[in-house]
């Protein structure tokens, strides 16, 4: 996408909301799982009743460490609670506890593969805190109903330094930021159930100069697409104002995906003081030394890691390393795969091929997909060993292949059901042979009066003669061999 | 008869069988209808499910085994503390028909100890004030003297105990709650170190000061009750996992106890201000305790005048953001509101709450508003601090401190209303004790030339509850005053 953006230039940061996979809420029992019928999941502390206290879920803490050392942060020994008042009907106590002066995780940074190499995006701060719960508005808008099944799910806010220039940096910044969390299993990534959400402060000023201009934050938007275009629309509107003559304001807009567009939120909800303090409610949050020790060492082998071990040990062109990490479950596949049978670059293009395309076509994108696959790792395999072996051509494989996503079977079970052998055998092959230049004496003479290219020709007719089950190889062999005259 | 039973004398008659727990649970509803035309202590009487709980009692007394320590003992809890199935109000209207779902844990402690609840008492709204006035629901007046305030904010409960409505009361105590309104009225009142008994279930006010405690008609009652109270509370983050002493040992000593006691005697404590009587009482007071073998020296504490500047920052700033959740979305009262979600929120905080309430709320709002937090709540943080090193110093080469409780006696009702100041004031000798989350204790040491009661404060350092109860109970056995008890107010109307 390029960007019309002039004399100016653009300054971008991002702060992502990361739900976490806890099995329980942050600061009580409740379970924090998604999509229950609407306020199951709720107890007088995360409706926030009168009296009510909180209690801080271990587990939490041992996820937000882990997503600080994987992001390279300094993990502050103590870190402390803070109030974040405001009124709004799924804020039930009218304040939500976060974290603020005083964050678990500080001053990290992560490596962004782009097109032309690798940016590195620093990190300010991750923090703790609760999500609210969630107002539905009913179609007449008479009624307003408040579900508070979200009330206390536990979040990260992860806040970039704003340190990215194009739409497009912060797209894959937010892909790599997913797929640590991913990898992590901390967080499940996925933009459309809002589990992981992202607000962008966007920027611009003239060419060559350091003071910021006036941010802006954008939110609302719920794919990484949108992130991209909304980001891109934002950049050159503020251009287009300050270039007729108007001056930016300090302000917070939504994107509209239907219109393709930012706009104002009602200036009343930007005009907030929140009025943070120490929540007097909890102790400030001491993590061990040895805890962040525990949790390092339990850390799974992260993108960055794990690409440069598929090229070292594994052989694989830089490319399809990085395209295979990309996701942890993609990786597994593959990894999984080889285990079945080693041959990593055949491994390697069946996955970002077959594989990554059918996630595609069936828009799988956000969805955990590969442990649910038909084509288990093994199966697939299986299938690869089966043309390295000889028993049927790649292009038999495509065949059996489209059977097992149909019916889950081993592929040798579909080989031997279907026929789809490779004839290897020299004698059925020549007999085609034979056949395919008797009947087209005018190509052969042709082919023989120099025209080279006639020989995909002759190779196709004789792979339709054999129902595509002549090992192609034999095929071009025998082929040139007969050509060529004798 | 109920006037003059502790809970010791009662748990011993119905232990022996001579008094039955509904006979008792009876004496103390039939009290209640005769006293509160005169004194408005009740907010809400639970006549029903009390005499079913003094049964269960009789029952458990009768097969003699595992009674709890409270086993048939009428209690009224105050009413910013949980209870469950039973309205609770904070003494508010924005709480209106509300019934919690749960019993706060200091409740299920009085349940499984064996307490019958009587009711939940009459307190200032939200436990803000000093005089009881607060009231949503109208204030309550002081046994003694019905013309006067019992003191705030547990004002219900100490007027409960008092007039012999229940045995003991629970209050909660943010800058002398507990231990006002007992000097007000001639109990006893503790108000435990922070973090010794639970908070979850207690209506917060602030939640950094905030802390249960018994009101009682002696020392040893205190002590009984408070070992029910006391205990690490998983629920509640800032209760501390510490255990819990046997504080019935601990005042086993009797007037021995207090032999060989270091008392600090603070100078800030006794400066001008006072009124005469007061002064002379708990001089003489101190007098008891030497002559009963203790070791009196002088001290200072000099932050002390910072005390109710400080309290009155970071108690309202706590406030304006606990009582936030009074918004009429979700439980007691909504106000009848046309406009949009803001209009809603206000119309139901401008009718929900009173004007002490929104005085404070406003407090807090602007201490905290960006611009202000460093001048005001931050310096309030650093001055607290202060406040706790003078202590600390103090506890070096002390055991307890001994203060008076507050400067006058219970004053005249409407006396102070019209100056918020002069009221805040009334705290100036029990603040200091809630910034430093200490342990106090009041116990009634002389009347006033009116004829009110007076009261002596006794302070410990952090969990130092046994050293307090110990002194407390040494000059309770040197001297007569708790056993003084205010004129019967039984069938009386409240003065206009």
């Amino acid at each position: 996408m390029s960007l019309r953006l002039g004399n100016y230039e653009s300054v971008i940061g991002l702060e992502v909301h990361a739900e976490l996979l806890t099995a329980s809420k942050i600061f009580c029992g409740c379970s924090a799982a998604f999509g229950a019928p609407p306020n199951r999941h709720t107890c007088p502390v995360c409706l926030g009743m009168p009296g009510m206290l909180p209690v801080l879920n271990r587990r939490v803490v041992e996820f937000a460490v882990r997503a600080g050392l994987a992001t390279h942060c300094r993990i502050a020994p103590v870190s402390r609670w803070a109030r974040k008042n405001y009124f709004y009907p799924d804020l039930c106590k009218g304040y939500q506890i976060s974290q603020y002066e005083l964050p678990i995780c500080e001053a990290g940074w992560i490596d962004v593969p782009l097109e032309d190499g690798t940016k590195r995006v620093r990190l300010t701060r991750i923090h703790m805190e609760e999500d609210t719960g969630k107002n539905i508005h009913d179609a007449h808008g008479s009624a307003s109903l408040v579900d508070f099944n979200r009330s206390g799910v536990p979040l990260l806010e992860i806040v970039s330094e704003p340190d990215m220039t194009w739409p497009a940096e912060a797209g894959a910044y937010l892909r790599t930021l997913r797929s640590i969390l991913q990898y992590l299993q901390i967080c499940d990534g996925n933009m459309e159930e809002g589990s992981f959400r992202c607000d962008a402060n966007c920027s611009v000023r003239p060419r060559n100069t350091m003071a910021l201009g006036t941010k802006i934050e954008i939110k609302n938007m719920n794919s990484f697409r949108a992130v991209e275009r909304a980001i891109a629309y934002e950049l050159e509107r503020q251009v287009r104002v300050l270039e007729e003559g108007g001056t930016l304001v300090q302000e917070t807009r939504l994107w509209d995906p239907d219109r393709e567009e930012t706009r104002a939120m009602r200036s009343k909800e930007s005009a907030h003081d929140y009025r943070y303090f120490p929540d007097p409610d909890l102790p400030p949050l001491v993590v061990s030394a040895s805890f962040v020790e525990d949790v390092r060492r339990s850390l799974p082998e992260l993108p960055d890691a794990r690409r440069a071990r598929f090229v070292s040990v594994l052989g694989l062109p830089e490319y399809d390393a990085e395209v295979l990490t990309a996701r942890r479950d993609v990786a597994d596949y593959f990894e999984a795969v080889v285990t079945a049978h080693p041959n990593a670059k055949a491994a390697s293009n069946w996955v970002m091929g077959d594989i990554l395309r059918l996630v595609r076509e069936q828009k799988l994108d956000d969805a955990p997909v590969i442990e649910r696959w038909p084509v288990t790792a093994a199966h697939l395999g299986a299938l690869i060993a089966l043309i390295d072996g000889g028993t049927i051509s790649g292009k038999i494989a495509k065949t059996v292949f489209e059977e097992m996503l149909a019916c889950g079977d081993a592929p040798a079970a579909i080989v031997e059901r279907t026929g789809l052998v490779q004839v290897s055998d020299e004698g059925p092959i020549v007999a085609a042979i034979d056949q395919v230049l008797a009947a087209n004496g005018a190509k052969v003479e042709e082919y023989r009066g120099g025209k080279d290219k006639l020989f995909g020709f002759f190779v196709g007719q004789v792979m339709k003669a054999t129902g595509g089950k002549a090992n192609p190889g034999l095929v071009n062999a025998l082929l040139k061999k007969k050509l060529a005259g004798s | 008869m109920l006037n003059d039973l502790t809970i010791a004398t009662a748990a011993e008659r119905l232990r022996r069988g001579e008094l039955s727990a509904v006979d008792l649970t009876r004496a103390a509803l039939d009290r209640i209808a005769a006293t509160e035309p005169a004194l408005n202590a009740f907010l809400t009487v639970t006549a029903d499910a009390a005499l079913t709980a003094a049964a269960d009692a009789d029952a458990a007394l009768k097969r003699g085994a595992a009674a709890g320590p409270l086993t048939g003992i009428p209690i009224a809890v105050k009413d910013v503390i949980a209870t469950r199935g039973v309205r609770t109000t904070a003494a508010s209207k924005i709480l209106e028909g509300f019934v919690p779902s749960y019993d706060a844990t200091v409740t299920r402690r009085l349940r499984d100890a064996g307490a019958v609840i009587v009711g939940k008492v009459n307190c200032d709204e939200f436990a803000m004030g000093s005089s009881n006035e607060n009231s949503a629901y109208g204030l309550t007046r002081n046994p003694w003297d019905l013309a006067r305030v019992p003191g705030g904010s547990s004002g219900g409960s100490a007027a409960s105990v008092a007039a012999g409505q229940a045995l003991a009361a629970l209050g909660t105590d943010t800058g002398g709650s507990i231990r006002l309104p007992a000097a007000y009225t001639g109990i006893v009142g503790l108000k435990p170190t922070y973090g010794r008994v639970s908070r979850f279930g207690v209506i917060a006010y602030a939640s950094s000061l905030d802390q249960v405690g018994p009101l009682t008609r002696d020392v040893t009652d205190a002590a009984l009750l408070l070992g029910v109270l006391a205990g690490h509370d998983p629920r509640d983050s800032t209760s501390v996992d510490r255990p819990v002493p046997d504080y019935a040992a601990a005042i086993a000593g009797g007037v021995a106890g207090a032999r060989g006691l270091r008392i600090a005697l603070p100078r800030e404590y006794f400066a001008a201000g006072l009124q005469p009587d007061v002064e002379r009482a708990v001089r003489a007071a101190t007098d008891v305790l030497r002559d009963a073998g203790a070791a009196l020296h002088e001290a200072s504490l000099p932050h002390t005048e910072y005390g109710v500047a400080c309290y009155y920052i970071l108690a309202p700033a706590e406030a304006s953001s606990n009582l936030a959740r009074y918004d009429g979305i979700r439980y007691g009262l909504r106000a009848p509101s046309t406009g949009g979600l803001l209009d809603l929120y206000r119309d139901t905080r401008e009718a929900g709450f009173g004007r002490e309430v929104k005085r404070r709320i406003m407090l807090g709002t602007y201490v905290l508003s960006s611009g202000y937090y460093d001048a005001y709540y931050l310096k309030a943080q650093k001055v607290r601090t202060l406040i706790r090193r003078d202590f600390e110093r103090v506890f070096a080469d002390a055991d307890v401190i001994v203060t008076p409780v507050a400067p006058t006696t219970a004053f005249r009702i409407g006396e102070k209303t019209a100056d918020p100041l002069a009221m805040y004031l009334s705290d100036v000798l029990t603040i200091g004790v809630n910034l430093a989350g200490l342990p106090a204790i009041v116990v009634p040491c002389g009347l006033d030339h009116a004829g009110m009661p007076i009261g002596l404060q006794i302070v410990g350092p952090p969990f130092g509850e046994e050293a307090v109860l110990r002194a407390a109970c040494a000059f309770e056995a040197a001297t007569d005053w708790h056993a003084l008890r205010p004129p019967d107010v039984a069938g009386r109307e409240a003065p206009r």
